[in-house]
């Protein structure tokens, strides 16, 4: 999932404003920030718009980049702060102080039917993926930008929080809500087509 | 789902603590002894069973598919341009 890790840049170039090592960058991380931020927006042009803005800021600030955190994490910070910004851009009225209790609520499963072992092809079918996208767009954007970074990337614990400004304990709670969310509305999708065969 | 498969343990895990686990316990993280507890839940509770191996599952499937979303060749041509990087991108 991560085809990014084996990528090395040069630090020293990159800050020294190499352009084609910089080029080289950009090959190498636009698939995957185009993809968080569509995944974080739900549309392409918002997807686009998350991709430009990244990269214009990353090439504004590479001078300074210290390697407190690695490169992929530092532009996935970058890239999530975009996205959540154009999020509440479109959204103004959604309240930015959530629960304080949110946070250490489990919802208990209600789903129980066995489908992790229908075949590949049915899960992953055109439609199925199309639902896998519509589950992801259905959870708070709290959960989702950390689901994204974890599960769909591939960034470590440590890197999330990093990427995020979280702690490593808020990050694996914010996961645990996401995978159990995400698997409870697949519960319900396949066991509709495994009750209709 | 039910907590009475355990009497025969000292510790009961309950189904509401495995729930809690089931991340940690993906990720490699317990200790040997309660991924042992776990285990032993599962064998006598379907309903975690069930949970445990859809929320794998879960994981499993959106970890395939990621691969399915790329910027569109369009898109990467935009990017280069207004970064002035026209001159290094790889035509492709
Ligand atoms: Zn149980």
């Amino acid at each position: 999932m991560n085809e990014t890790t084996q990528h090395e840049f040069s630090i020293e170039a990159l800050r020294a404003g190499d352009r084609a090592e910089f080029a080289r960058l950009v090959e190498a991380y636009s698939s995957p920030i185009y993809r968080l931020g569509l995944k974080m927006l739900g549309d392409q042009q918002n997807a686009e718009d998350v991709l430009q803005n990244t990269f214009l800021k990353a090439l504004q600030h590479i001078g300074n980049f210290e390697a407190r955190s690695s490169l992929s994490t530092w532009l996935y910070r970058i890239a999530a702060n975009e996205a959540l910004m154009l999020l509440r851009k479109k959204r103004p009225e959604v309240p930015i102080d959530e629960p304080a209790s949110e946070d250490d609520e489990i919802s208990l499963p209600t789903q129980f039917t066995d489908w992790a072992d229908m075949p590949e092809n049915e899960l992953l079918s055109v439609e199925g993926r199309r639902h896998l996208n519509d589950a992801i767009h259905a959870l708070p954007e709290k959960l989702r930008v950390v689901f994204l970074l974890r599960d769909i990337e591939g960034l470590s614990i440590r890197e999330t929080a990093d990427a995020l400004n979280l702690t490593e304990t808020a990050v694996k709670t914010r996961l645990l809500r996401a995978r159990l969310n995400l698997r409870e509305q697949l519960g319900h999708y396949y066991a509709e087509r495994i009750t209709s065969e | 789902m039910t907590t009475h498969h355990h009497h025969e343990h000292d510790h009961q895990l309950s189904c509401k603590e495995l729930l809690g686990s089931i991340s940690d316990y993906v990720e490699g993280e317990l200790s040997d002894d309660l991924c042992q507890e776990i285990r032993q839940h599962m064998a006598g509770c379907e309903n975690c069973r069930v949970v445990f191996d859809t929320f794998n599952k879960t994981i499993y499937l959106y970890h395939t598919s990621a691969g399915d979303t790329k910027a569109p060749v369009d898109v990467q041509n935009r990017l280069f341009e207004k970064l002035q990087l026209n001159d290094y991108i790889k035509r492709k």
